[in-house]
């Protein structure tokens, strides 16, 4: 059977990409899934997300920390990536560069700007201390991880609802209103809709991201391990491979479900607002 | 539906924008109770504008004053002036059904069940679009989606209708055909009613009154007829129907291309030469190039014997020709 020009041309133009994948993603996933099933506890390891105690709790914690922080990040970005779209100020463009600057750190920078804020030399200690009421201390606890990645997801989400707003058709919420909807009803049935499908995209990479965070975590956590704490620990302490293989794995799946769970959730009215 | 109409006054109504740009100059107006009006411009010439202050979309400089019914509007927001808006983009609200967006406005009243319900089916069958109310606004063309847009407007009862080029966005058969379905409602509804528009043609069908505008400011208000029997000033001589200037001995006639009999050369009051000819139907449309050079535009019967290139001679009645005031100031 003889191909067509044009399937030869198309499995030419995908093959790069097919190597690469093949070469640095399928191999190594699939090399991981078999260590991890070759440690002493054999595939019982990939339970150890349940039945180990220790990483059943930095799970939970890793969970509910990037939850957290989605939700925390998609209303305060809301409020003000709605505010950036809607009105013209001096400023404003200098306003959009200060509050996206986060996505020019690293984690690692991000995190020494938080010991910077909270940490034992940082600058609220200096001020509670000053003002009689002890030295407030929070970069090294679950606080200082979530202000730190919330610092970083802030920028991704204020981005999207600001290109989400610009697209929605102001005649919309002006139609709303002139049905005698007051702002907030407005706010609720036309532009949280109208912005639901940016929302949730900005929304699942947000906690994605916080989930496998991992340059914040290790220049703060001294007292938390999340999941990705976790597996450096097991990984370069414990010398526990098979254990990080498996942790890594479950990591990897609970983050592409997020994401895969949004792109269907954002995918169906987004068509259809169309 | 309602025999309380509300009549609309604007005293002193200019808008300044907060980058300084005067989008209207300070203006009055009376919309009569019942009375359909239409704003007819170039786009920029603030007839938008004029529309949104009445809506309460936007406020009017210092000194303004909007009055429903002569009661002061002016302070209120859009959301308590009972106001029906109609968009060119129709602004149908993308995640609720047909059923739901005409449903909307009683809903945020807080009607009971069965009035919603009710009135919400009698304007499903007023606008003949019950076989689509469950649908999307996706699924829907785009006279289907205007007429919900319709429908949602006038399902509050609103006190007020304003339409902004509502048709403008369909093609030239449906434009045709919902103009005279809207004109019908407006009549049947005798709700006083502001419509803008650019489309001279939409304007003269619908318009008890016209206002023309241009650069902000009101160039003539009047009915169909005045404004085109009598235009007064150059600009809406131009914008509303076509006008040829004619050189004579005693100055520049301004003529209807009805008006302009095309006769032998020694027959007529001047001459021109045939350029163009388009045949439309009922009649034909001929392009002309005056002993000055200036373009006119003349009808004649559809089988005239007329060819491009020949020579004519152009008669009119004394009655004919357009007066406009401020011209004959100026000469």
């Amino acid at each position: 059977m003889r191909l067509s020009r044009d399937a030869h041309r198309l499995i030419l133009l995908a093959l790069p990409v097919s190597v690469f994948a093949l070469a640095f993603f399928l191999v190594p996933l699939a090399r991981l899934a078999i260590v991890a099933g070759q440690g002493p506890k054999g595939i019982a390891a990939y339970a150890s997300i349940v039945t180990e105690p220790r990483h059943f709790e930095s799970m939970l914690v890793t969970l509910g920390l990037a939850l957290a922080v989605t939700l925390t990040a998609l209303g305060l970005a809301t409020v003000a990536g709605l505010f950036l779209s809607r009105h013209q100020f001096p400023g404003r463009q200098l306003a959009i560069a200060v509050l996206t600057l986060p996505l020019a750190f690293p984690g690692v920078v991000v995190g020494f700007l938080v010991i910077m804020l909270g940490g034992r030399q940082g600058l609220i200690g200096a001020i509670t201390q000053a003002l009689g009421g002890g030295k407030v201390v929070f970069a090294y606890s679950l606080a200082g991880l979530f202000v730190g990645y919330l610092y970083f997801s802030i920028p991704r989400v204020i981005l999207t609802v600001m290109a989400s707003a610009e697209k929605l058709d102001p005649a919309l919420e002006e139609a709303a209103r002139s049905l005698g909807a007051s702002p907030l009803r407005v706010l609720k049935d036309v532009t949280l809709p109208g912005l639901a499908p940016g929302l949730t995209a900005a929304g699942a990479i947000c906690f994605a991201t916080a989930m496998g965070a991992f340059g914040t975590a290790f220049s703060l956590a001294a007292n938390i391990d999340v999941l990705p704490m976790t597996i450096y620990t097991e990984f370069t302490l414990n010398a526990n491979i098979a254990a990080a293989a498996s942790l890594s794995l479950v990591l990897g799946a609970v983050t592409w479900s997020a994401l895969f769970l949004a792109r269907s959730l954002a995918g169906a009215p987004a068509a259809a607002a169309v | 539906m309602r025999a309380d109409a509300t009549t609309i006054e604007l005293n002193r109504c200019g808008k300044t924008f907060a980058d300084g740009t005067r989008a209207l100059e300070p203006l009055d107006l009376t919309v009569a109770a019942g009375e359909t009006v239409v704003l007819l411009g170039p786009s920029g010439c603030g007839k938008t504008t004029l529309l949104r202050l009445i809506a309460g979309l936007e406020a009017p400089d210092a000194g303004g004053r909007v009055r429903f019914n002569g009661e002061d509007v002016t302070g209120l927001p859009i959301e308590r002036r009972a106001v029906g808006m109609v968009f060119q983009s129709y602004a149908l609200f993308p995640n609720m059904s047909v059923r739901e967006n005409i449903a909307y406005g009683l809903r945020v009243r807080k009607l009971d069940k069965g009035e919603i319900a009710a009135r919400t089916r009698e304007m499903l069958e007023m606008m003949q679009i019950g076989q689509l109310a469950e649908r999307r606004v996706h699924q829907l063309s785009g006279g289907q989606r205007q007429r919900v847009a319709l429908a949602r407007a006038i399902a509050v009862r609103p006190r007020v209708l304003l339409l902004d080029e509502p048709l403008a966005a369909l093609d030239a058969v449906l434009r045709d055909r919902l103009r005279v379905e809207i004109d019908a409602l407006l009549r049947r509804l005798a709700i006083t009613a502001v419509y803008v528009t650019h489309d001279q043609a939409e304007a003269m069908m619908l318009g008890d009154r016209i206002v023309v505008m241009s650069a902000g400011q009101v160039e003539q208000a009047g009915t169909p007829r005045e404004i085109y029997r009598n235009p007064a000033t150059p600009f809406v001589a131009d914008f509303v129907g076509t006008v040829s200037r004619i050189a004579t001995a005693a100055g520049v006639v301004l003529l209807r291309p009805e008006d302009i009999r095309l006769c032998e050369v020694a027959a007529g009051r001047a001459a021109a030469t045939v350029e163009t000819l388009h045949f439309l139907g009922g009649r034909c449309q001929v392009g002309l190039i005056g002993g000055d050079g200036a373009r006119l535009i003349a009808d004649a019967p559809p089988d005239t014997p007329l060819k491009p290139g020949a020579r004519v001679g152009i008669a009119w009645d004394d009655a004919a020709p357009l007066r406009l005031p401020l011209m004959e100031a100026a000469q």
